[in-house]
């Protein structure tokens, strides 16, 4: 059978051709005062940037991972391109370039005020910079707070400095560090004391110009007995050259919060023979700081050439909770190393310190030849604080896993056999079992998602065995 | 019926289509509406379309799809190959349930996953559901009695009773005669060393139960 439609199936893979702003390839402290002056950002930020880069010349690019790559060049990357914009002053949804709006409608996303998603406040990300962000009247009624990175710097720099690096500071990792000093756009959200946010908050990522490199920088802080849910997206062109994503992502949940984060990743992949597509390198952290406080990341990576990511929760309040739910999805050349990690720290009511616990799982899927594989992983930290004579906290593990390679696999075949005496064919019956395996992860995600999530792994597996 | 090793299963499986094996030579005809056609030519869906269903000796579980879900999508794969309309979700219900009642089975076990968590004897009797709800022309029944207990093999053997018909056939693959007590056979053939060695009626399981196979042999 064939397996084309894989590759060439991305229908996110075409290009926008619009005027850009963009600041020669390279990286040196000019590049990052640019950057900064183009944003019109404080000195203690520039600073902070400065000194993150400092850190970074001092990093190689970690290589306990499953991965396999040519070393990046990084001077060979453009760290800062906007579309120019029709119009200057403050940035509304109308002023917007004919030619983003047409962009975004190909993508399934409207953001003309009549057609937008109800009930889903939508930030929407081209390149570096974010191009509006919808719902926000509404959400300022209820003192929701949810703008750019860049448009919180300036409105609410505050805010932004309390908490941007604490969970993620930029000596974390190589990544980090990098995204620390040359981040451009992302997605900022405060939800108040006590508010149940009205609607879902969403970022669109998209990366566009050539050679560019996308640094994502998103900071969530949930307030006291507040909840939050968040979704995020991704697509990017069908290019020849790798494109870098190397984003942080940090979540604040305070006592009795509750964020539910939710990715559905779906960058380029490169085609059959390896050749370009996404390398995606992703920090996100979510710390649960105050009592009975939540985090859920949930993802669908079926995207990227390569996916480097571990989104993980620091559980520091008492019976805090930490989930984490994915389903990968990788074929060809794709490479995913994924997982999570959760930081038991919590302590007990008389102040005794408990013994920190790290709960380490990682997963690494490396392919190189046509297959596919699939993994599907849940797991639910609870952090229990014990009666005050047990010495340490209890952990809660749930995990199932399923590593699912579809192509030649003995027992496969027999299970697709049985659906097929019943009737249905071969793709039916592979999409069948698939979406049963996914369905734990698939309904921890908003209904619009999980619909969207299901549809992409059938695109996925669409002829993919033979 | 036929000693171990005979290629009871093995038979069925290829006529069912199974990946697992390859047919070097024959061909299997298959008459239906007065139209002769090649089993072998088919893919497993197409012969389960044409009427062809194999009750598995050890089901397969799935998790994630509710019994209900499958079964719905399976009746109506077969029943849009031949042109007729989907049945709709209280339709299929309708049915289900009265089919449900045949095997004495609660409707409950169509909210669950297909198969994950069944006991070996409700893995059986869902087996036969299916063959009740998608209604084959000719089933094969592999060791569909090993594993059960009495009173579900008598469940089990009713409904099957109930399910033959003039229009179907059902081939029942078995080591036991305790199955015949409650399934009349119009045939007993012997399969041994690939081909059938002895054919007779209910009395020759008698007699295989009295003797074994070793003076057919």
């Amino acid at each position: 059978m064939s397996r084309e439609t894989i590759s060439s199936d991305y229908k996110y893979g075409f290009e926008t051709q619009i005027e850009t702003d963009a600041l020669a390839k390279g990286l040196n402290e000019d590049v990052i005062r640019l950057i900064s002056s183009k944003k019109q950002e404080p000195e203690w930020l520039l600073e902070s940037r400065l000194k993150a880069f400092a850190h970074w010349k001092t990093l190689v690019e970690p290589t306990w991972a499953q991965l396999k790559h040519e070393p990046l060049d990084y001077q060979n990357i453009c760290y800062y391109s906007a579309p120019k914009k029709p119009t200057k002053g403050p940035q509304s949804l109308d002023e917007m370039d004919p030619e983003l709006i047409k962009t975004f409608k190909k993508l399934g996303i409207p953001l003309n005020e009549q057609k937008r998603i109800s009930g889903v406040a939508m930030d929407v990300v081209f390149d570096s910079v974010s191009i509006g962000t919808t719902h926000t009247e509404e959400l300022e009624k209820v003192g929701v707070i949810f703008c750019s990175i860049s448009e919180a710097v300036q409105k609410y720099p505050d805010l932004v400095k309390k908490y941007i690096g604490t969970i993620v500071p930029y000596s974390d990792n190589f990544y980090a560090a990098l995204n620390a000093a040359v981040f451009t756009d992302g997605s900022f959200c405060y939800i108040p004391k006590g508010v149940r946010c009205p609607m879902d908050l969403s970022t669109y990522f998209r990366i566009n110009a050539k050679e560019t490199g996308q640094f994502e920088r998103t900071l969530l802080v949930a307030d006291e007995g507040s909840y939050v849910n968040y979704l995020e997206g991704c697509t990017a062109p069908q290019r020849d050259e790798n494109q870098l994503h190397a984003a942080v992502v940090e979540l604040i949940a305070m006592e009795g919060a509750e964020i539910k984060y939710s990715t559905v990743q779906n960058w380029y992949t490169g085609n059959k023979q390896g050749v370009g597509g996404v390398y995606n390198f992703v920090t996100k952290r979510g710390k649960c700081a105050g009592r009975n406080s939540k985090i859920s990341w949930t993802q669908v990576e079926s995207g990227s050439a390569i996916t480097w990511k571990y989104p993980s929760v620091i559980l520091q309040g008492d019976n805090s909770e930490g989930a984490f739910y994915s389903v990968a999805l990788t074929h060809d050349y794709m490479q995913a190393d994924t997982g999570t990690k959760m930081i038991h720290i919590g302590e007990f009511q008389l102040g005794i310190p408990a013994i920190p616990i790290e709960a380490w799982l990682k997963l690494c899927r490396l392919r190189k030849t046509h297959e596919i594989i699939l993994n599907v992983i849940l797991c639910w930290w609870v952090q229990i604080v014990a009666p005050i004579l047990s010495p340490i906290s209890k952990l809660k593990i749930k995990m199932q896993s399923l590593n699912m390679r579809l192509q030649p696999h003995e027992s496969a075949k027999n299970n697709f056999f049985y659906l097929q005496t019943r009737g249905l064919n071969l793709e039916k019956s592979i999409s069948m079992l698939v979406n049963g395996f996914c369905k734990d992860v698939f309904k921890e995600l908003p209904l619009e998602f999980s619909v969207e999530a299901v549809k992409l792994i059938e695109m996925k597996l669409e002829n993919s065995v033979g | 019926m036929g000693p171990n090793g005979a290629g009871k299963s093995t038979l069925s499986k290829i006529l069912a289509g199974h990946p697992a094996y390859e047919v070097t030579e024959g061909e299997v005809l298959y008459e239906i509406n007065f139209e002769m056609k090649n089993l072998l030519d088919m893919e497993p869906d197409i012969r389960a379309k044409e009427g062809i269903f194999l009750a598995f000796q050890y089901p397969i579980e799935v998790p994630g799809i509710s019994n209900a879900n499958f079964l719905r999508t399976s009746l109506n794969s077969i029943l849009e190959y031949h042109g007729s309309p989907p049945l709709s979700e209280e339709e299929f219900l309708t049915l289900a349930h009265k089919k449900m009642e045949l095997l004495a089975m609660n409707p409950k076990f169509l909210e669950r996953s297909v198969n994950v968590g069944f006991s070996g004897g409700e893995k059986k009797r869902n087996e036969i559901l299916q063959m009740a709800v998608l209604s084959p022309r000719v089933a094969f029944l592999d060791e569909t009695d090993s594993g059960l207990d009495i009173d579900a093999l008598r469940i089990v053997s009713e409904g099957v009773n109930k399910l033959k018909t003039k229009n179907n056939a059902i081939v029942l693959v078995t080591h036991y005669q305790r199955l015949l007590d409650y399934i009349k056979p119009q045939y007993v053939h012997v399969l041994a060393g690939g081909k059938i060695i002895e054919t007779g009626d209910a009395a020759l399981a008698l007699k295989l139960e009295e003797k074994g196979y070793d003076w057919l042999l």
